[in-house]
């Protein structure tokens, strides 16, 4: 099985009842490449996870300077995920710190399906305890439309994401959060709730209004 | 109700004025004192008890903790009394805290903080506690409502706030510290921390203040097929803080990846949130008022109906700074603890009037059975049947020496960064 990032024009390639267990056997698979060789990935996941940099400073949002540089390095991350995103064409999100301190960001992130393209508002907190549990990262838009997300529009990271982010802390960052979190659930989720029309395109929804 | 009666009362009097014959005006007088009295029935609304100044043992229908009381006479509780000098903190007022509440409201606890985000909805209502009536309420106004009606002795604090977040977690620190309830009470102002939390996250929010104010607590879980669950005591610097290890949980024999966060994707059975709840609360209440064995860990698995237990030492490479901390602290305490030990086994030594034996020729000794049972206590890499990880340990790696090029990349300012991101992001 294929792991890719959410592309332009990108049709669901699995079709199983669970869209869960894709996400396991995809990410489980990574958890162990991670530490391997990542063999048996596309080339373009492979690279687009090796050049995001990896984090060094174990801080959260209480550690004062310590805080500071660790924001600094989830810059840097954001900044080359971003660069490289625009490179390859695969440009998907826009998110900026709402707040001086860095702990609250807010953005927005986009998924193409059938050629049409469909925006979402991302938004998340720092936690106190980060780097040791991941961002939750919310689609607010999105709440109560799908199974695979908790009160608020917190989407499920729980099976493919977490144990990973557990394993490689305080290494990875918000660009890891945003790469191996969100972006494939966005791959998995977003056909499905267009598909079964729980979410519909924003000019089909101006056209029925219209008419 | 109150609606019906005020315009039969102004019928009445109409009726009064309109009669020419003074002859129905007793008997019109007699309805109306009737109606009147019917409306101040209605009005006062379901009979609330007084506050009791002092537990009494008296068994009688009207005292409230004649049953409690009649554990101390039956020798299982040296002062049953004390509980009313109790603060304990409940995080999470879902299906396990909110009925962990209600069990130590009905025992009289002397204080109950409360917190929590959420507001109470009907996919609640599979579980105990919450009241149809109650959807759209926060969960802990609801709460406050019930328990209130229930024991009106027990001061009743709530917090409606996210632990998790920066401010959140600034007054969720404050409120543990705050000891206006007990001023001469030492460390913090409650006794214990109940987690009743449904999210990974939470927990190690809460561990976090717990490791910070060297404060013990209980953390609880059922898992997200609802079909196991385990209770843990953590002290910090003594046990295995949260952060020591990767979290445990039952295995239930259907996925080993269990303990997910409230929310659509959970099942949930009033049933394994009961018996949950029940086992912390009575874990609760053998480390409050000091009776039986305290549980470090206790499994529930509902499809088998086992119950594993262990206990866990604190990892000395915790991740967690604040646990490393304690974790000196507790070693630094060590010979006074030693000493209590024995001053303690030698005092019960001394009420042993004479020994049988005047001589041992033979150097027999008789093992303290507790010897046999530390080797319970093992290492977080082999777990007793039935127990599993939740998450993998964070793999280890080697801190990094910035290198040259790295720390001329440090140079970079914040604001620097900020624009550039920005730059990115605009087009």
């Amino acid at each position: 099985m294929r792991v890719s990032e959410p592309k332009k024009g990108t049709t669901l390639r699995f079709k199983t009842e669970s869209c869960r267990e894709i996400i396991i056997l995809r990410f489980l698979s990574l958890g162990l490449e991670l530490r391997t060789t990542m063999e048996g990935w596309d080339p373009t996941t492979k690279s687009t996870l090796t050049q995001i940099p990896l984090l060094t400073v174990k801080a959260g949002p209480r550690d004062g300077a310590a805080w500071t540089q660790r924001l600094k390095e989830e810059y840097k991350a954001l900044i080359a995920y971003t660069s490289m995103n625009k490179s390859r064409d695969n440009d998907w999100f826009r998110i900026s710190a709402a707040n001086p301190e860095g702990t609250r960001w807010t953005g927005k992130c986009w998924y193409v399906h059938n050629l049409l393209k469909y925006e979402f508002d991302l938004q998340f907190d720092i936690p106190v305890t980060y780097p040791a549990t991941a961002p939750e990262l919310e689609l607010p838009q999105l709440d109560g439309k799908t199974h695979k997300m908790y009160r608020g529009g917190k989407i499920c990271l729980t099976v493919h994401f977490k144990p990973l982010w557990a394993k490689n802390s305080p290494r990875f960052g918000i660009a890891h959060a945003l790469c191996l979190g969100l972006a494939p659930w966005l791959a998995a989720e977003i056909p499905i709730l267009v598909d079964s029309g729980m979410i519909k395109h924003k000019d089909d929804a101006v056209s029925t209004s219209e008419a | 109700m109150e609606v019906e009666l005020k315009r039969m009362l102004t019928d009445l009097q109409n009726l009064k004025t309109s009669l020419s014959d003074p002859s129905h005006q007793a008997s019109i007088d007699q309805i109306r004192l009737c109606v009147e009295n019917l409306t101040s029935l209605a009005m006062a609304g379901p009979t609330r008890r007084t506050k009791v100044k002092d537990m009494s043992a008296e068994v009688v229908d009207s005292n409230p903790y004649s049953r409690l009381m009649a554990l101390q006479r039956m020798g299982i509780v040296d002062n049953y009394e004390r509980i009313r000098e109790f603060s304990v903190a409940i995080v999470g007022i879902g299906g396990v805290g909110s009925v962990a509440a209600e069990m130590l409201t009905r025992c009289g606890i002397g204080r109950l903080l409360l917190y929590d985000y959420d507001t109470v909805e009907l996919a609640n209502m599979n579980r105990l506690f919450f009241r149809p009536e109650q959807v759209g309420m926060t969960k802990t106004d609801a709460a406050v409502q019930t328990l209130s009606e229930i024991n009106p002795d027990v001061v009743l604090e709530s917090f409606t706030l996210n632990i998790t977040t920066v401010q959140g977690f600034e007054t969720f620190i404050a409120s543990l510290k705050n000891k206006s309830f007990r001023q001469e009470k030492e460390g913090t102002g409650v006794d214990l921390v109940l987690s009743c939390v449904d999210n990974y996250e939470a927990r190690m929010v809460v561990n976090q203040a717990c490791n910070e104010l060297n404060q013990t607590w209980m953390e609880s879980g059922v898992s997200e097929d609802a079909v196991s669950g385990h209770i843990q005591l953590l002290i910090p610097g003594e046990t295995a803080c949260f952060a020591c290890a990767p979290p445990l949980v039952v295995a239930s024999g259907v996925d080993e990846r269990t303990l997910k966060r409230d929310g659509v994707c959970a099942a949930s059975l009033p049933t394994t949130m009961g018996v949950v709840a029940g086992l912390l609360v009575q874990n609760t209440l053998k480390f409050l008022l000091k009776f039986g064995n305290v549980s470090p860990y206790l499994g529930y698995n509902a499809l088998k109906d086992f119950f594993p237990t262990m206990a866990m030492k604190p990892n000395p490479q915790c991740s967690n700074g604040a646990c490393l901390e304690r974790q000196k602290e507790y070693m630094l305490i060590k010979p006074a603890r030693d000493a209590a030990a024995k001053a303690k086994m030698e005092e019960e030594l001394s009420t042993i009037e004479i020994p049988i034996h005047a001589d041992n020729e033979w150097n027999i000794s008789v093992v303290d059975d507790c010897d046999a049972n530390i080797v319970n206590t093992q290492s977080s890499d082999a777990l007793p049947e039935g127990l599993v990880h939740e998450l993998p340990n964070a793999d280890v790696y080697e801190q990094q020496q910035p290198t040259t090029e790295e720390s001329i990349e440090n140079v970079d300012d914040l604001e620097d960064l900020k624009r550039k991101l920005e730059a990115l992001n605009a087009h």
